[in-house]
Formats: structure tokens, sequence, C-alpha cells
């Protein structure tokens, strides 16, 4: 299955993407922009419920043998500050990566002409920085494809668990709360 | 077939919908969704067109090849899919300059791309350095319950919060 014409599958895969982000609005800066002031919690429910569902789906396609999973490798020195530059950049421009394509498809121009290029830029200049961050920066607090299991010790299935029903309950508390 | 013509559909929807997305990206092509290194490849080839094939020799287009792969194809979908869905309801216009920058910022769009060019150079820059963006950590990783995607993501988000404060609190 792997194999089989995957650029293909990659689009197809990617229109029903751009098509869900499109129709949770989070295609649109002010969506994007209302979660991170804290007053619109459209984003965090579509992450937060594609994070439940995708969890314990692909756990027991794993659990059955039928996919390998692959979690990322990493360190605080690349995800902590990565993460927080990628914040400020989210903010700042009002899209990610992925909703920058669908904002694109939506019409946004700002999204096209400033947004695209300053990404392309930005990706570029890491390009360039890598090696002296890959030498320094990036190997401290290194931990590796640590998974949350790992850490604790416990099955998989003891995470997901209790994970799921924290993530439903404050997905109920923020409905509850009118946000 | 009227949904597909909604403008909007519950995020508990979408986001199940997405969940459910990621089961088939993994079962037929063994991948999780992800974004951000389709734009570092595509950097990779926009150097190239001018640089040539010594672009190739950077460490960093080593580990990602500037070539168009699954994840390219993705990206580019997700242009197609978000079209498709935006004129299916009406939902589609072109804009320069978003409603609510506009109420706090005003309607001048070359001050909105200039400060979109930086913000998505941030983005760009931070996306890579983080090894993956909110799709390829904040769903895909947490998910897989990776340890790098939720420091990542809980980043993300302070990171931000924080700049959505100074910029509509604080400047605006």
């Amino acid at each position: 299955m792997k194999t089989r014409s995957p650029l293909a599958w990659g689009l197809l895969f990617g229109i029903i993407f751009g098509f869900l982000l499109q129709k949770g609005g989070v295609t649109k800066y002010d969506v994007i922009i209302g979660q991170l002031l804290l007053q619109d919690f459209t984003v965090l429910k579509i992450i937060l419920t594609a994070v439940v569902s995708g969890m314990i789906g692909i756990h027991l396609m794993k659990s059955l043998g039928w996919i390998q999973l692959d979690p990322k490798s990493g360190s605080w020195g690349k995800n902590a500050i990565g993460g927080l530059i990628f914040g400020l950049g989210f903010a700042l421009l009002g899209y990610c990566p992925g909703t920058i394509a669908g904002a694109i498809g939506n019409g946004y121009l700002d999204a096209l002409v400033g947004g695209l290029a300053g990404i392309l830029l930005g990706s570029g200049l890491l390009a360039v920085a890598y090696p002296r961050l890959q030498a320094g920066v990036m190997k401290r607090g290194h931990f590796g494809d640590l998974t949350l299991p790992r850490l604790f010790k416990v099955s998989d299935w003891a995470v997901i668990g209790p994970l799921s029903l924290v993530i439903v309950l404050a997905l109920y508390l923020l409905e509850r709360a009118g946000l | 077939m009227n949904w597909l013509r909604e403008v909007s559909w519950s995020p508990y929807a979408v986001g199940i919908g997405i969940g459910m997305l990621s089961w088939f990206t993994w079962l037929i092509s063994g991948k999780p969704i992800g974004c951000s290194t389709s734009f570092a490849r595509t950097a990779g080839m926009i150097e190239k067109l001018f640089r040539g094939k010594k672009v190739e020799n950077r460490p960093y287009y080593q580990e990602v090849k500037p070539t168009v792969d699954w994840q390219w194809m993705l990206v580019l979908g997700m242009v197609l899919g978000a079209f498709l869905s935006s004129v299916l309801s009406g939902d589609f216009r072109w804009h320069w300059v978003p409603r609510q920058w506009e109420a706090a910022f005003g309607p001048s769009a070359l001050l909105r791309v200039g400060l979109a060019l930086v913000g998505g150079t941030l983005l760009g820059f931070g996306s890579r350095w983080a090894d993956g963006c909110t799709s390829g950590h904040g769903i895909s990783g947490t998910m897989q319950l990776a340890v790098s995607s939720w420091i990542s993501a809980i980043c993300f988000f302070v990171g931000g919060i924080l700049m959505a404060q100074l910029l509509f609190a604080i400047i605006a």
C-alpha cells in the first residue's frame, strides 16, 4: 500500500484536509487571532477533537499491527525555543503553515503575498543557519523520540484513556463557560 | 448534499473529520498529516533556481530534499480543498486586510502585507527550528503522544498568546 501512487493520495488527502479546515473557519485570520486572544476557542476545539479521535484510531491500528507510528525526535533547545519563535510569528501573521494554504484558497491575499513569501524566506534562513544551530542550541536537553507512555513507564492505553477523558472534560467546560 | 454548501460546520465535526483523515493517511500512505516541511523543500527549490545544484550540498537539504513529495502534494491539495469549500458555500472572497486587523491597525494593505511577511519569516524559521508546525506537531505528533510534539504545541500557543496580547492589548 505504501508505495502506491503516493503523490495522488497526498493530493486527495490535502483536498479533504483543506475542505475541513475551511468549513471549520480556521482558514480565516479573525478566527485564529480570536483564539490567540482567548476570545474564540474554535481552533482549540478542532485540534483537541482531532487529537482524541485520531489518537484512539491510530493506536488501535498500531496495536493490531497495521501501522507503525513515527514520533519525532526532539530536544528542549529545538522544540521549546523553535516553538516560541513559531508562536510569535503565528500571532503576527495570523495563519500557520497549514491554515495559510487554506487561507490562500479562501482568497486571503495577505496570506499569499506576505505570509507565504515570509514562510519561504524563514525556512530558507533556517536552512542556512542549520549547521551552527544543530551543533549548538538544538542539542540542549535532547530526549530523542520519547513518548509520554515511555516517559511515565506505562502502556499506551494507560495514557490514551485518561488523556481522552481530560480533553473531553476540558471541551465540556469550555462549552459550559459559553466559549 | 446541502451540508457541503454550508458556510461552517461544528468544530467538533471538523475535528473528528481531521482525526479520521489521519487514520487513512497512516493506513494508506504510512504518513502523518504535516505541512511545514513542504515550505522548506520549496525554499530549497527556489534557491536552486538561482544558485544551481550546489544548494543540495547544504546539510539541511541533505536531510530535507528540495523535491515535491507526498506532503508537498497534501499542501497543494489544501489550497484546492479550501477553495472548493469556500466557493460551494459562497464564502470565497478576495481580501487584503482581515477585519480584525483593520479594526486595530487600519485599512493599509501595505502595512498588513509587510507585517505578514515578518510574521511569516518568524513562522517559517520557528517551524523548521522546532521541526514541525500546528499540524505536524500540534495534531499528528500530540496524537502519537510524542514528547517533542507536546512541548512544541504548548510553546506555539504560549508564544502566540504573548504576541497577540502585545499586538492587540499593548500596541493597538
